[in-house]
Protein backbone atom coordinates (compact mmCIF):
# COMPACT_ATOMS: atom_id res chain seq x y z
CA UNK A 1 0.00 0.00 0.00
CA UNK A 2 1.46 3.16 -1.12
CA UNK A 3 2.11 5.67 2.02
CA UNK A 4 1.01 9.42 2.18
CA UNK A 5 3.79 11.82 2.87
CA UNK A 6 3.77 15.01 5.25
CA UNK A 7 6.30 17.79 5.74
CA UNK A 8 7.17 18.10 9.36
CA UNK A 9 10.15 20.04 9.19
CA UNK A 10 11.41 23.12 7.12
CA UNK A 11 14.59 25.46 7.18
CA UNK A 12 15.61 28.04 4.59
CA UNK A 13 18.49 30.73 3.77
CA UNK A 14 16.79 33.25 1.40
CA UNK A 15 18.10 36.41 0.27
CA UNK A 16 15.28 38.50 2.30
CA UNK A 17 15.56 36.06 5.18
CA UNK A 18 17.31 33.54 6.98
CA UNK A 19 15.57 31.06 8.80
CA UNK A 20 12.04 30.11 9.10
CA UNK A 21 10.67 33.31 11.41
CA UNK A 22 12.66 36.05 9.16
CA UNK A 23 12.00 34.88 6.34
CA UNK A 24 7.92 34.37 6.92
CA UNK A 25 7.93 38.12 7.82
CA UNK A 26 9.71 39.34 4.87
CA UNK A 27 7.41 37.16 2.42
CA UNK A 28 4.16 38.48 4.20
CA UNK A 29 5.27 42.04 4.32
CA UNK A 30 6.89 41.70 0.67
CA UNK A 31 10.48 42.58 1.64
CA UNK A 32 12.97 42.79 -1.00
CA UNK A 33 16.17 40.79 -0.94
CA UNK A 34 17.97 42.52 -4.07
CA UNK A 35 20.73 44.36 -3.88
CA UNK A 36 23.04 46.77 -5.55
CA UNK A 37 26.60 44.53 -5.56
CA UNK A 38 29.28 47.26 -6.30
CA UNK A 39 31.40 44.47 -7.85
CA UNK A 40 29.27 43.98 -10.44
CA UNK A 41 29.94 47.19 -11.83
CA UNK A 42 33.59 47.59 -11.59
CA UNK A 43 33.39 43.84 -13.77
CA UNK A 44 31.06 45.85 -16.38
CA UNK A 45 28.22 43.40 -16.08
CA UNK A 46 24.97 45.00 -17.72
CA UNK A 47 22.85 43.48 -14.40
CA UNK A 48 24.66 44.59 -10.99
CA UNK A 49 22.11 43.74 -9.07
CA UNK A 50 21.75 40.38 -7.02
CA UNK A 51 19.75 37.98 -4.05
CA UNK A 52 22.36 36.86 -1.78
CA UNK A 53 21.22 36.02 1.99
CA UNK A 54 22.41 37.97 4.77
CA UNK A 55 24.28 34.59 5.89
CA UNK A 56 26.82 34.61 9.39
CA UNK A 57 29.57 32.04 7.40
CA UNK A 58 31.29 31.56 11.08
CA UNK A 59 27.80 30.38 12.27
CA UNK A 60 28.15 27.42 10.27
CA UNK A 61 30.26 26.20 12.96
CA UNK A 62 26.81 26.03 14.97
CA UNK A 63 25.97 23.21 12.65
CA UNK A 64 29.36 21.22 11.72
CA UNK A 65 32.31 20.56 13.89
CA UNK A 66 34.85 23.38 13.61
CA UNK A 67 37.48 20.53 12.29
CA UNK A 68 34.88 20.74 9.32
CA UNK A 69 34.58 24.37 9.10
CA UNK A 70 38.00 24.76 8.42
CA UNK A 71 38.49 24.52 4.87
CA UNK A 72 35.11 24.70 4.36
CA UNK A 73 34.75 26.91 1.11
CA UNK A 74 32.16 26.23 -0.78
CA UNK A 75 29.18 28.99 0.04
CA UNK A 76 26.63 26.78 -1.51
CA UNK A 77 27.44 24.08 0.75
CA UNK A 78 27.57 26.38 3.71
CA UNK A 79 23.78 27.03 2.36
CA UNK A 80 22.49 23.85 2.42
CA UNK A 81 24.45 22.54 5.95
CA UNK A 82 22.53 25.48 7.35
CA UNK A 83 18.74 25.23 5.70
CA UNK A 84 18.99 21.43 5.68
CA UNK A 85 19.85 21.29 9.64
CA UNK A 86 17.56 23.78 10.40
CA UNK A 87 14.71 21.42 8.83
CA UNK A 88 16.04 18.42 10.72
CA UNK A 89 15.80 20.12 14.37
CA UNK A 90 12.80 21.76 13.49
CA UNK A 91 11.44 18.70 12.99
CA UNK A 92 12.25 18.63 16.28
CA UNK A 93 14.99 15.60 16.16
CA UNK A 94 18.21 15.67 17.15
CA UNK A 95 21.65 15.95 15.38
CA UNK A 96 23.79 13.40 17.11
CA UNK A 97 23.72 9.91 16.66
CA UNK A 98 26.16 6.91 16.99
CA UNK A 99 24.99 4.64 14.49
CA UNK A 100 22.98 5.09 10.87
CA UNK A 101 20.13 6.74 10.49
CA UNK A 102 19.05 3.61 8.20
CA UNK A 103 15.47 4.80 7.51
CA UNK A 104 16.04 7.91 6.27
CA UNK A 105 17.82 9.55 2.71
CA UNK A 106 18.41 12.92 1.23
CA UNK A 107 17.80 14.00 -2.12
CA UNK A 108 19.75 17.37 -2.08
CA UNK A 109 20.17 19.33 -5.42
CA UNK A 110 22.75 22.39 -6.50
CA UNK A 111 23.87 23.32 -9.64
CA UNK A 112 27.44 23.56 -9.65
CA UNK A 113 30.32 23.65 -7.72
CA UNK A 114 31.58 27.28 -6.35
CA UNK A 115 33.66 28.32 -9.15
CA UNK A 116 34.76 31.40 -6.79
CA UNK A 117 36.48 28.78 -4.15
CA UNK A 118 37.53 26.66 -7.24
CA UNK A 119 39.55 29.66 -8.81
CA UNK A 120 42.38 28.78 -5.83
CA UNK A 121 42.32 25.33 -7.11
CA UNK A 122 42.90 26.46 -10.50
CA UNK A 123 45.56 29.15 -9.80
CA UNK A 124 47.53 26.40 -7.59
CA UNK A 125 47.25 24.29 -10.25
CA UNK A 126 48.67 26.37 -12.70
CA UNK A 127 51.28 27.59 -10.54
CA UNK A 128 52.20 23.70 -10.26
CA UNK A 129 51.24 24.20 -6.73
CA UNK A 130 48.67 21.19 -6.47
CA UNK A 131 50.94 19.84 -4.11
CA UNK A 132 49.31 22.73 -2.00
CA UNK A 133 45.83 22.02 -2.20
CA UNK A 134 45.54 19.45 0.77
CA UNK A 135 42.18 16.93 1.48
CA UNK A 136 39.18 19.51 1.33
CA UNK A 137 39.00 20.51 -2.46
CA UNK A 138 37.63 17.21 -3.92
CA UNK A 139 34.93 17.01 -1.38
CA UNK A 140 33.60 20.62 -1.94
CA UNK A 141 34.06 20.49 -5.90
CA UNK A 142 32.01 17.11 -6.27
CA UNK A 143 28.46 17.63 -7.22
CA UNK A 144 27.44 15.46 -4.26
CA UNK A 145 29.45 17.87 -1.73
CA UNK A 146 26.45 19.57 -0.40
CA UNK A 147 24.74 16.18 0.47
CA UNK A 148 27.59 14.43 1.85
CA UNK A 149 27.84 17.07 4.40
CA UNK A 150 24.36 16.56 5.15
CA UNK A 151 23.69 13.31 5.32
CA UNK A 152 27.21 12.55 6.63
CA UNK A 153 26.41 15.04 9.90
CA UNK A 154 23.34 13.67 10.50
CA UNK A 155 24.15 10.03 9.46
CA UNK A 156 21.79 9.86 7.37
CA UNK A 157 21.48 5.96 6.06
CA UNK A 158 18.96 5.63 3.45
CA UNK A 159 19.56 7.20 -0.21
CA UNK A 160 21.79 9.98 -0.81
CA UNK A 161 21.66 11.17 -4.21
CA UNK A 162 22.47 14.98 -5.64
CA UNK A 163 20.11 16.05 -8.15
CA UNK A 164 20.16 18.90 -10.80
CA UNK A 165 18.19 19.79 -13.14
CA UNK A 166 18.87 23.69 -13.59
CA UNK A 167 15.75 25.69 -12.36
CA UNK A 168 13.93 22.62 -11.80
CA UNK A 169 15.88 20.51 -9.51
CA UNK A 170 14.61 21.81 -6.26
CA UNK A 171 10.85 20.37 -6.54
CA UNK A 172 12.21 17.43 -8.28
CA UNK A 173 14.35 16.66 -5.38
CA UNK A 174 10.97 16.99 -2.99
CA UNK A 175 9.22 14.98 -5.84
CA UNK A 176 11.85 12.30 -5.59
CA UNK A 177 12.20 12.27 -1.64
CA UNK A 178 8.38 12.06 -1.68
CA UNK A 179 8.28 9.44 -3.78
CA UNK A 180 10.41 7.13 -2.21
CA UNK A 181 8.86 7.67 1.08
CA UNK A 182 5.32 7.02 -0.56
CA UNK A 183 7.02 3.63 -2.17
CA UNK A 184 8.32 2.33 1.40
CA UNK A 185 11.97 2.48 0.45
CA UNK A 186 12.14 4.52 3.47
CA UNK A 187 10.41 6.51 6.46
CA UNK A 188 12.06 9.67 6.21
CA UNK A 189 13.93 11.87 3.68
CA UNK A 190 15.73 15.62 4.24
CA UNK A 191 15.26 17.26 1.01
CA UNK A 192 16.02 20.69 -0.73
CA UNK A 193 18.62 22.40 -2.88
CA UNK A 194 21.31 24.74 -2.61
CA UNK A 195 22.64 27.78 -4.99
CA UNK A 196 25.47 30.51 -4.56
CA UNK A 197 25.60 32.27 -8.08
CA UNK A 198 29.13 33.14 -8.09
CA UNK A 199 30.53 36.01 -9.81
CA UNK A 200 31.60 33.61 -12.92
CA UNK A 201 28.49 32.07 -13.30
CA UNK A 202 26.72 35.54 -12.94
CA UNK A 203 29.23 37.05 -15.85
CA UNK A 204 27.80 34.01 -18.14
CA UNK A 205 24.12 34.45 -17.43
CA UNK A 206 24.99 38.08 -18.37
CA UNK A 207 26.37 37.53 -21.45
CA UNK A 208 23.53 35.79 -22.17
CA UNK A 209 21.31 38.96 -22.21
CA UNK A 210 18.67 37.19 -20.02
CA UNK A 211 19.17 39.51 -17.24
CA UNK A 212 17.20 42.82 -15.49
CA UNK A 213 19.71 45.87 -16.18
CA UNK A 214 17.30 48.36 -15.91
CA UNK A 215 17.23 48.82 -12.29
CA UNK A 216 20.63 48.79 -11.09
CA UNK A 217 20.49 52.39 -9.53
CA UNK A 218 16.88 51.17 -8.09
CA UNK A 219 17.66 47.32 -6.94
CA UNK A 220 14.71 46.19 -4.70
CA UNK A 221 13.26 47.13 -8.56
CA UNK A 222 15.07 44.94 -10.25
CA UNK A 223 12.62 41.74 -10.52
CA UNK A 224 9.33 42.48 -11.89
CA UNK A 225 7.50 39.01 -12.79
CA UNK A 226 4.53 39.55 -14.95
CA UNK A 227 5.03 43.55 -15.62
CA UNK A 228 5.16 44.90 -19.07
CA UNK A 229 8.59 46.35 -17.82
CA UNK A 230 10.42 43.20 -16.81
CA UNK A 231 13.62 43.14 -18.90
CA UNK A 232 15.07 39.91 -17.63
CA UNK A 233 15.65 37.81 -14.88
CA UNK A 234 17.80 38.62 -11.01
CA UNK A 235 20.05 35.97 -10.12
CA UNK A 236 19.63 34.98 -6.19
CA UNK A 237 20.91 32.47 -3.97
CA UNK A 238 20.06 30.44 -0.76
CA UNK A 239 18.93 27.34 0.29
CA UNK A 240 16.04 25.46 0.92
CA UNK A 241 15.32 21.96 3.00
CA UNK A 242 12.52 20.04 3.82
CA UNK A 243 11.24 16.94 6.18
CA UNK A 244 9.17 14.55 4.80
CA UNK A 245 7.89 11.96 6.45
CA UNK A 246 5.70 9.04 6.19
CA UNK A 247 2.42 10.18 7.69
CA UNK A 248 2.06 6.99 10.35
CA UNK A 249 5.31 7.82 11.27
CA UNK A 250 4.82 11.35 11.78
CA UNK A 251 1.45 11.05 13.81
CA UNK A 252 3.05 7.96 16.04
CA UNK A 253 5.81 10.69 17.23
CA UNK A 254 3.58 13.09 17.81
CA UNK A 255 5.12 16.12 15.08
CA UNK A 256 4.00 18.84 13.90
CA UNK A 257 2.13 18.73 10.63
CA UNK A 258 2.55 21.72 8.42
CA UNK A 259 1.36 20.60 5.30
CA UNK A 260 0.81 17.15 3.10
CA UNK A 261 2.64 16.55 -0.44
CA UNK A 262 -0.17 15.10 -2.51
CA UNK A 263 1.73 14.57 -5.66
CA UNK A 264 3.82 15.67 -8.25
CA UNK A 265 5.28 15.17 -11.36
CA UNK A 266 8.39 15.85 -13.48
CA UNK A 267 9.01 15.38 -17.19
CA UNK A 268 10.72 17.31 -20.30
CA UNK A 269 9.46 18.91 -23.53
CA UNK A 270 12.41 16.95 -25.52
CA UNK A 271 13.30 20.29 -26.94
CA UNK A 272 10.57 19.76 -29.29
CA UNK A 273 7.04 21.76 -30.20
CA UNK A 274 8.74 24.93 -29.39
CA UNK A 275 11.06 23.77 -26.78
CA UNK A 276 14.88 23.92 -26.46
CA UNK A 277 17.73 24.36 -24.25
CA UNK A 278 16.47 27.75 -22.88
CA UNK A 279 12.52 27.35 -23.76
CA UNK A 280 10.22 25.02 -22.65
CA UNK A 281 7.75 23.36 -24.65
CA UNK A 282 4.24 24.33 -23.88
CA UNK A 283 3.35 20.69 -24.10
CA UNK A 284 5.81 19.74 -22.01
CA UNK A 285 4.12 21.84 -19.35
CA UNK A 286 0.88 21.46 -19.62
CA UNK A 287 1.53 17.40 -19.22
CA UNK A 288 3.28 18.38 -16.14
CA UNK A 289 1.24 19.91 -14.44
CA UNK A 290 -2.07 17.42 -15.33
CA UNK A 291 0.34 14.95 -14.68
CA UNK A 292 0.81 16.38 -11.47
CA UNK A 293 -2.66 17.05 -10.42
CA UNK A 294 -3.39 13.61 -11.69
CA UNK A 295 -1.11 11.95 -9.43
CA UNK A 296 -2.21 13.81 -6.56
CA UNK A 297 -5.68 12.40 -6.77
CA UNK A 298 -7.17 16.07 -7.12
CA UNK A 299 -9.33 18.25 -9.65
CA UNK A 300 -7.72 21.07 -11.09
CA UNK A 301 -10.73 23.29 -9.45
CA UNK A 302 -9.16 22.58 -6.16
CA UNK A 303 -6.24 24.28 -6.25
CA UNK A 304 -5.89 27.44 -4.41
CA UNK A 305 -2.90 29.10 -5.03
CA UNK A 306 -0.31 28.71 -7.89
CA UNK A 307 3.50 29.19 -7.25
CA UNK A 308 4.21 30.66 -10.29
CA UNK A 309 8.02 29.89 -11.44
CA UNK A 310 7.46 33.46 -13.17
CA UNK A 311 11.45 34.68 -13.16
CA UNK A 312 10.45 38.17 -14.92
CA UNK A 313 11.21 37.45 -18.74
CA UNK A 314 9.52 37.62 -21.73
CA UNK A 315 8.48 33.96 -20.46
CA UNK A 316 6.40 34.99 -17.93
CA UNK A 317 3.41 35.53 -20.63
CA UNK A 318 4.04 31.57 -22.21
CA UNK A 319 3.92 30.27 -18.54
CA UNK A 320 0.90 31.71 -17.34
CA UNK A 321 -0.81 31.11 -20.74
CA UNK A 322 0.37 26.96 -19.85
CA UNK A 323 -1.17 27.37 -16.45
CA UNK A 324 -4.17 28.46 -17.54
CA UNK A 325 -4.74 25.64 -20.33
CA UNK A 326 -3.10 23.02 -17.99
CA UNK A 327 -5.69 23.89 -14.99
CA UNK A 328 -8.68 24.35 -17.57
CA UNK A 329 -8.86 27.82 -15.96
CA UNK A 330 -8.99 31.43 -17.52
CA UNK A 331 -9.88 34.58 -16.36
CA UNK A 332 -11.50 34.85 -12.74
CA UNK A 333 -11.78 31.51 -12.39
CA UNK A 334 -7.95 31.10 -12.50
CA UNK A 335 -6.90 30.83 -9.16
CA UNK A 336 -4.46 32.94 -7.02
CA UNK A 337 -0.73 33.32 -8.48
CA UNK A 338 2.50 34.50 -7.22
CA UNK A 339 5.91 34.50 -7.82
CA UNK A 340 8.38 34.78 -4.76
CA UNK A 341 11.44 36.15 -7.03
CA UNK A 342 9.44 39.59 -7.07
CA UNK A 343 11.17 39.49 -3.48
CA UNK A 344 14.75 37.57 -4.15
CA UNK A 345 15.01 36.91 -7.69
CA UNK A 346 16.15 33.79 -9.34
CA UNK A 347 17.85 31.07 -6.82
CA UNK A 348 18.09 28.55 -9.63
CA UNK A 349 18.76 25.27 -8.13
CA UNK A 350 17.30 26.36 -4.59
CA UNK A 351 14.39 28.15 -6.26
CA UNK A 352 12.17 25.49 -6.37
CA UNK A 353 12.94 24.19 -2.42
CA UNK A 354 12.80 28.39 -1.46
CA UNK A 355 9.64 28.60 -3.15
CA UNK A 356 7.50 25.64 -1.53
CA UNK A 357 9.22 26.85 1.98
CA UNK A 358 6.93 29.31 0.89
CA UNK A 359 4.38 27.80 -0.26
CA UNK A 360 3.85 25.56 2.54
CA UNK A 361 3.74 28.97 5.04
CA UNK A 362 1.25 30.25 3.18
CA UNK A 363 -0.71 27.13 3.67
CA UNK A 364 -0.14 27.58 7.18
CA UNK A 365 -0.35 31.25 8.06
CA UNK A 366 -3.64 30.82 5.34
CA UNK A 367 -2.47 33.68 3.17
CA UNK A 368 -1.12 34.33 -0.12
CA UNK A 369 2.06 36.53 -0.31
CA UNK A 370 2.35 39.80 -2.50
CA UNK A 371 3.45 39.67 -5.82
CA UNK A 372 6.00 43.14 -5.45
CA UNK A 373 7.11 45.25 -8.40
CA UNK A 374 3.90 44.42 -9.99
CA UNK A 375 3.24 48.41 -11.04
CA UNK A 376 2.68 47.60 -14.73
CA UNK A 377 0.84 44.40 -15.17
CA UNK A 378 1.37 42.97 -18.53
CA UNK A 379 -1.11 43.73 -20.55
CA UNK A 380 -1.09 40.82 -22.10
CA UNK A 381 -1.43 39.01 -19.05
CA UNK A 382 -4.17 40.24 -18.69
CA UNK A 383 -6.07 38.77 -21.60
CA UNK A 384 -5.59 35.12 -20.09
CA UNK A 385 -6.33 35.73 -16.32
CA UNK A 386 -8.16 38.47 -14.05
CA UNK A 387 -5.85 40.90 -12.17
CA UNK A 388 -7.37 39.82 -9.42
CA UNK A 389 -6.06 36.66 -9.43
CA UNK A 390 -2.56 38.63 -8.97
CA UNK A 391 -2.23 40.44 -5.42
CA UNK A 392 -0.21 43.00 -5.37
CA UNK A 393 -0.61 43.34 -1.27
CA UNK A 394 -0.87 40.62 1.22
CA UNK A 395 -4.10 38.50 1.17
CA UNK A 396 -5.25 36.96 4.05
CA UNK A 397 -7.15 33.96 3.11
CA UNK A 398 -7.72 30.27 3.93
CA UNK A 399 -5.15 28.31 1.61
CA UNK A 400 -6.20 24.51 1.36
CA UNK A 401 -3.86 23.65 -1.98
CA UNK A 402 -0.85 24.89 -3.92
CA UNK A 403 0.33 23.92 -6.85
CA UNK A 404 4.02 25.11 -7.26
CA UNK A 405 6.21 24.30 -10.37
CA UNK A 406 9.42 25.12 -11.65
CA UNK A 407 10.53 24.99 -15.23
CA UNK A 408 14.47 24.88 -16.11
CA UNK A 409 17.34 24.62 -18.84
CA UNK A 410 16.98 21.60 -20.53
CA UNK A 411 13.18 21.63 -21.49
CA UNK A 412 12.42 20.38 -17.53
CA UNK A 413 9.58 20.73 -15.57
CA UNK A 414 8.40 19.65 -12.14
CA UNK A 415 5.44 20.27 -10.59
CA UNK A 416 4.61 19.73 -6.60
CA UNK A 417 1.06 19.69 -5.25
CA UNK A 418 0.77 20.44 -1.35
CA UNK A 419 -2.48 20.62 0.80
CA UNK A 420 -3.09 21.13 4.29
CA UNK A 421 -3.94 18.51 6.73
CA UNK B 1 55.91 20.77 20.96
CA UNK B 2 53.63 24.02 21.03
CA UNK B 3 54.08 25.32 17.82
CA UNK B 4 53.40 21.31 16.33
CA UNK B 5 49.88 21.97 18.58
CA UNK B 6 49.10 25.27 16.55
CA UNK B 7 49.46 22.89 13.46
CA UNK B 8 47.28 20.35 14.98
CA UNK B 9 44.52 21.87 16.19
CA UNK B 10 42.48 22.93 13.32
CA UNK B 11 42.01 19.26 13.02
CA UNK B 12 41.89 17.49 16.37
CA UNK B 13 37.98 17.69 17.10
CA UNK B 14 38.80 17.28 20.69
CA UNK B 15 40.70 19.71 21.53
CA UNK B 16 41.45 18.26 25.30
CA UNK B 17 43.26 15.79 23.72
CA UNK B 18 45.43 18.37 22.65
CA UNK B 19 46.67 19.78 25.50
CA UNK B 20 48.09 16.33 26.72
CA UNK B 21 49.96 14.95 23.71
CA UNK B 22 53.68 13.61 24.03
CA UNK B 23 56.09 12.39 21.81
CA UNK B 24 54.45 9.10 21.64
CA UNK B 25 50.44 10.50 20.96
CA UNK B 26 49.51 8.98 17.42
CA UNK B 27 47.93 11.57 15.13
CA UNK B 28 45.45 8.84 14.17
CA UNK B 29 44.67 6.16 17.09
CA UNK B 30 44.98 8.98 19.83
CA UNK B 31 44.31 12.48 18.63
CA UNK B 32 41.38 10.88 16.68
CA UNK B 33 42.72 13.21 13.44
CA UNK B 34 40.93 11.63 10.12
CA UNK B 35 43.30 10.06 7.98
CA UNK B 36 42.76 12.46 5.07
CA UNK B 37 43.41 15.39 7.24
CA UNK B 38 47.32 14.24 7.94
CA UNK B 39 47.80 16.01 3.95
CA UNK B 40 46.65 19.74 5.65
CA UNK B 41 48.54 19.22 8.12
CA UNK B 42 51.79 18.60 6.31
CA UNK B 43 50.78 21.15 4.52
CA UNK B 44 50.48 23.50 7.04
CA UNK B 45 53.65 22.63 8.47
CA UNK B 46 55.44 23.24 4.96
CA UNK B 47 53.94 26.52 4.86
CA UNK B 48 54.92 27.37 8.54
CA UNK B 49 58.44 25.99 8.55
CA UNK B 50 58.92 26.78 4.89
CA UNK B 51 60.06 23.11 3.84
CA UNK B 52 59.27 20.41 1.48
CA UNK B 53 58.26 17.64 2.82
CA UNK B 54 58.41 14.39 0.81
CA UNK B 55 56.48 11.62 0.49
CA UNK B 56 58.37 9.63 2.30
CA UNK B 57 59.36 11.71 4.98
CA UNK B 58 55.57 12.40 5.09
CA UNK B 59 54.61 8.92 5.36
CA UNK B 60 56.98 8.27 9.09
CA UNK B 61 54.81 11.53 10.39
CA UNK B 62 52.60 9.32 12.53
CA UNK B 63 53.09 10.59 15.68
CA UNK B 64 53.81 13.94 17.73
CA UNK B 65 57.55 13.03 18.22
CA UNK B 66 58.17 11.45 14.21
CA UNK B 67 56.57 15.01 13.25
CA UNK B 68 59.10 17.01 15.29
CA UNK B 69 62.19 15.29 14.09
CA UNK B 70 61.31 15.56 10.91
CA UNK B 71 60.22 18.90 10.81
CA UNK B 72 63.83 19.43 12.50
CA UNK B 73 65.42 17.59 10.23
CA UNK B 74 64.17 19.16 7.62
CA UNK B 75 65.02 22.70 8.60
CA UNK B 76 68.53 21.75 9.50
CA UNK B 77 68.98 20.56 5.74
CA UNK B 78 67.61 23.98 4.57
CA UNK B 79 70.36 25.46 6.90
Amino acid sequence: MSRRVVVTGMGVVAPNGVGLPAFLAAIQAGVSGIRFVPQYQELNFSCQVAGKPEFNWEGLTNYISEVSFHGLKATNIGYGIAAALDAWADAGYEYNTDTPRWDTGCVFGNSIADTEAMKNVITKVDNKEAKKLGSRVVEQAMNSGVTSYISGRLGLGNKVVTNSVACATGTQAILMGYEYIKHSYATRMLVGSAEHVDTYVYGAFDSMRVLSRKFNDAPEKASRPMSLTAGGFVPGSGAGALVLEDLEYALARGARIYAEVLGGATNSGGQRGGGSMTAPNPEGVTRCVQDAIRNSGIDASQIDLVSGHLTATMADKQEIQNWAAALGRHGSSFPMINSLKSMIGHCLSAAGSIETVASILQIQHGFVHPNINLDDPNPEIEEIINMDCLPTKLVKKEINIVAKANFGFGDVNSCLLFSKI
Amino acid sequence: MEELKTILKPYTVDKELLAGINDNTDLIKDLKINSANLVDVIIDAEAKYNVEIDYDSAEEMTNVGSCIDIIMKKLNTVE
